[in-house]
């Protein structure tokens, strides 16, 4: 204390004399000082390389003395003796402008509004006390937009331009821009074309960030409840590992609370004649996955040329969305798992129903997922039977929670229970697949022992671990070093693709997730509003689930060992690669040259 | 979602691969190339964005973006007899409006659209210089001047053989 620091300047904000350092922003200087600022446009995920300030709704404006005009506190940064004010009634009046011209071109349907209750437009009319909108103008308007996953509904969108930056600069695929000016200026795809004719992988980052009810999930909840009041039906539940760690959230509880056997109880109080887990699929996947690459790493260490490594994993269907429309050249590269989502479709359809003597078209599998590709992954053509897909309906962590409030149930209250046996068991290995790095880490927890016939020395592998967005480590299989790659954001993924077409790759085996943190931050999980201290929270969660199962690796798992003594056979044999394998599609355009046109 | 494929002739393919190479596939080129290619092949369909977007490895949705955004950009290609209609403030207080929608409505398209024969196309411009015969239009490089709505049927007639 005392001492001055050449990198603190002094300013004043609502008269209190403050020391923030250089380049801070007025809003950042506001907020670590307990003055919160309202924002909209402004958007950011610290930690996790996300940002969005184009500096354009001016809803956080402040007064600056000596300034003539208003300064919007997201991008203007402090300077030594800047004096602020953050509540003056001229900055009010501004900001009650701002947010009513907002209203003015914005339907007030708030009360059947997917984003009601959840909604950052609707939060500031509540702050605000809005009760009258003063301005009548024309209000622009947009067709609807449906695709397997995203309900696009432009009439509500405020130009924040936070979708443009996720889809653009996050995830490089670049279905969404801004088009048009003035009025009729909105973010769409090319040629105000459906979402489905465009290159978009559906992550639902989008939608996750979306502060109104312009984007939204295409909605399965009304299907459920009819399957689960339909008593010709056996309806059958699977829960990804990233619901476990955030449904609490739309309870109220802290986030990082890990709700794994409330969320079964309320399963059950749901109806649902089954509750099961994506994890044992999961652990199912490793299996798969893990023997594949030992085998392509078997081939390419006794000098095959053809073999492709690295292996690349499969389980996030955004991610194969991505390489399909985007490296068409190396649709051999991923591992030809299918994810644990369709594994699990797949063995409840064949394996589970054989044994308990249920017909195909009388099992309805509904898959609860923190995640909105999975809403189209379940949709595609080659994980239907006969025109009857293995995953009926894929509903997020969100719609679970709507309909468990919807049957008035009081979650937090729930005693805990277990999942139903045998495709409700699992290990640790399974429930990391939440997070980016978990998938790599349960496959070399398996790998390892297969590849040496030897026990792991750990279990825990910390360098595999961590939020930065490309993480790389060399794990030593017993004197065989394996080079393994991690990426999150498809950004990123397009990054170490780029390497592996060069040539230039190191790695045996790369996981890639195409969501901030992997599925721990989903499209379909509770909304976080640009919190990342909550993604922490179910990251941490996440490795203590993991630490409180009894078994944690995957090929220790009983019931897996059971499937294939009973069913499968072997892991990529010749029953496992008919139900659990796949293939992909080049779904990038062609150009051709059309000697009709004149 | 099956593969999209897209359909061009050869010389524009040609010409359009050209342009873009002319400015090194510079993302930052893209307003230059799209005005290169308007100028060569007359107007940018989506098909013609899709390449460009190829070359210049940039998303079809930020060249649609920039298209979308000038107004100078067409996506539809010129009639063969280009219309526009003078909206400058002298012509405006003359009732150039009356004289717009009359071809809109006589022609049945909208502002910035081509009739489905090609024939015709409709736009509007700022002030043409003709102001003392104003309401004025432009039917090719040909002027009408002091214009009522009637005049409209008589001069599409002449185009019409
Ligand atoms: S779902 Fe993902 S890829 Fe599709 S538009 Fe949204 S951000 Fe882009
Ligand atoms: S759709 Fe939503 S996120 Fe995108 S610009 Fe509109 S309001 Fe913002
Ligand atoms: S990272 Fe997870 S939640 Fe995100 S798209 Fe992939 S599978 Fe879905
Ligand atoms: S939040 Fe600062 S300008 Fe929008
Ligand atoms: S205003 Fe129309 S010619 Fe000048």
């Amino acid at each position: 204390m005392g001492e001055t620091n050449m990198d603190m300047i002094k300013i004043t904000i609502d008269n209190k004399v403050v020391e923030v350092a250089k380049g801070t922003t007025i809003l950042k200087a506001a907020k670590d000082n307990n003055i919160n600022i309202p924002t909209l446009c402004y958007f950011e995920l610290a930690g996790m390389d996300i940002v969005n300030k184009p500096g354009s709704c001016r809803i956080c404006v402040v007064e600056v003395e000596g300034r003539r005009n208003l300064a919007p506190a997201c991008i203007t940064e402090c300077t030594p003796d800047m004096v602020i004010k953050t509540n003056t009634t001229r900055v009010l009046n501004a900001r009650r402008t701002v947010l009513e011209l907002l209203l003015s071109d914005h339907p007030s349907d708030c009360l059947v509004c997917p984003k009601s209750g959840d909604c950052e437009l609707q939060n500031l009319a509540i702050r605000f006390g809005i009760r009258e909108i003063n301005y009548v103008g024309e209000q622009s308007t947009y067709k609807q937009d449906d695709s397997p996953s995203i309900h696009r509904d432009m009439n509500k969108c405020i130009m924040c331009r936070r979708c443009e930056m996720m889809c653009n600069e996050f995830q490089t695929v670049g279905a969404l821009s801004a088009i048009n000016r003035g009025f009729t200026a909105v973010v769409s795809p090319a040629f105000e074309e459906d979402l489905t004719l465009t290159s978009c992988t559906f992550c639902g980052q989008c939608v996750a960030v979306c502060p109104v009810g312009a984007l939204s999930e295409i909605n399965h909840t009304g299907k459920v409840l009819r399957a689960l009041n339909d008593p010709t039906k056996t309806v059958v539940v699977q829960t990804a590992p990233a619901v476990r760690v955030a449904i609490g959230e739309e309870f109220g509880m802290a986030p990082g609370t890990i709700a794994t056997g409330q969320m079964a109880t309320a399963l059950r109080k749901l109806g649902f004649d089954y509750v099961f887990d994506t994890d044992w699929s999961a652990d199912l996947t490793i299996m798969e996955e893990g023997t594949e690459l030992l085998n392509r790493l078997k081939k390419f260490l006794a000098g095959d040329k053809d073999v492709k490594i690295p292996l690349m994993t499969s389980c996030c269907p955004a991610w194969v969305n991505f390489f399909e429309h985007n490296f068409p050249d190396m649709l051999d590269i991923p591992s030809t798992a299918k994810s644990p989502q369709q594994m699990f479709g797949a063995m409840a359809k064949s394996y589970f129903a054989e044994k308990k003597n249920i017909k195909r078209e009388d099992m309805v599998v509904v898959s609860v997922m923190p995640c909105l590709a999975k809403k189209y992954e379940c949709s595609r053509d080659e994980f239907k039977v006969n025109g009857n897909p293995d995953v009926d309906y894929s509903i997020t962590t969100r719609e679970l929670a709507s309909l468990i409030k919807l049957a008035n149930i009081d979650f937090a209250a729930l005693p805990e229970s277990k999942f139903d046996d045998p495709l409700g068991e699992s290990t640790g290995a399974g429930v990391i697949f939440g997070t980016t790095g978990g998938v790599i880490e349960a496959a070399v927890r398996t790998a390892y022992e297969i590849h040496t016939g030897k026990k792991c020395p750990k279990i825990d592998f910390e360098e595999l671990r961590g939020l930065e967005g490309i993480r790389s480590a060399t794990i030593d299989f017993d004197g065989l070093p394996i080079n393994i790659g991690i990426a999150h954001g498809l950004k990123n993924a397009r990054k170490l693709l780029e390497e592996i077409r060069e040539g230039k790759s190191k790695f045996h085996a790369i996981e890639i997730m195409a969501c901030p943190g992997g599925c721990i931050d989903g499209g379909g999980q509770p909304r976080h509003h640009g919190n990342s201290e909550i993604i922490k929270a179910r990251w941490n969660a996440i490795y203590e689930a993991d630490k409180n199962l009894p078994i944690r690796k995957s090929h220790e798992n009983p019931s897996i060992i059971q499937l294939y003594k009973e069913y499968l056979g072997e892991p990529c044999g010749e029953k496992s690669h008919h139900l659990l394998h796949t293939h992909y599609f080049n779904k990038h355009n062609v150009f051709e040259v059309d000697l009709n046109k004149k | 979602m099956a593969k999209v494929k897209i359909k061009l002739r050869q010389e524009h393919i040609d010409i359009i691969k050209s342009i873009c190479k002319k400015f090194d596939y510079k993302p930052g080129e893209l307003i230059n190339v799209l005005h290169q290619v308007q100028g060569e092949i007359g107007y940018l369909p989506a098909e013609v964005q899709e390449l460009i977007a190829e070359e210049l490895k940039i998303p079809v949705s930020k060249v649609f973006g920039v298209v979308s955004f000038y107004s100078f950009f067409t996506m539809q290609p010129k009639g063969k007899h280009p219309i526009s209609v003078c909206m400058g403030t002298a012509c405006y207080v003359r009732g150039a409006e009356s004289i717009l929608d009359e071809f809109q409505r006589v022609l049945k398209i909208g502002v910035g659209e081509t009739t489905p024969d090609g024939k015709f196309s409709l736009t509007s411009l700022r002030c043409i210089g003709a102001c003392g015969l104003a309401p004025v239009a432009m039917i090719g490089d040909k002027v009408y001047g002091r214009l009522c709505p009637d005049d409209v049927k008589k001069i599409i007639a002449e185009y019409n053989d």
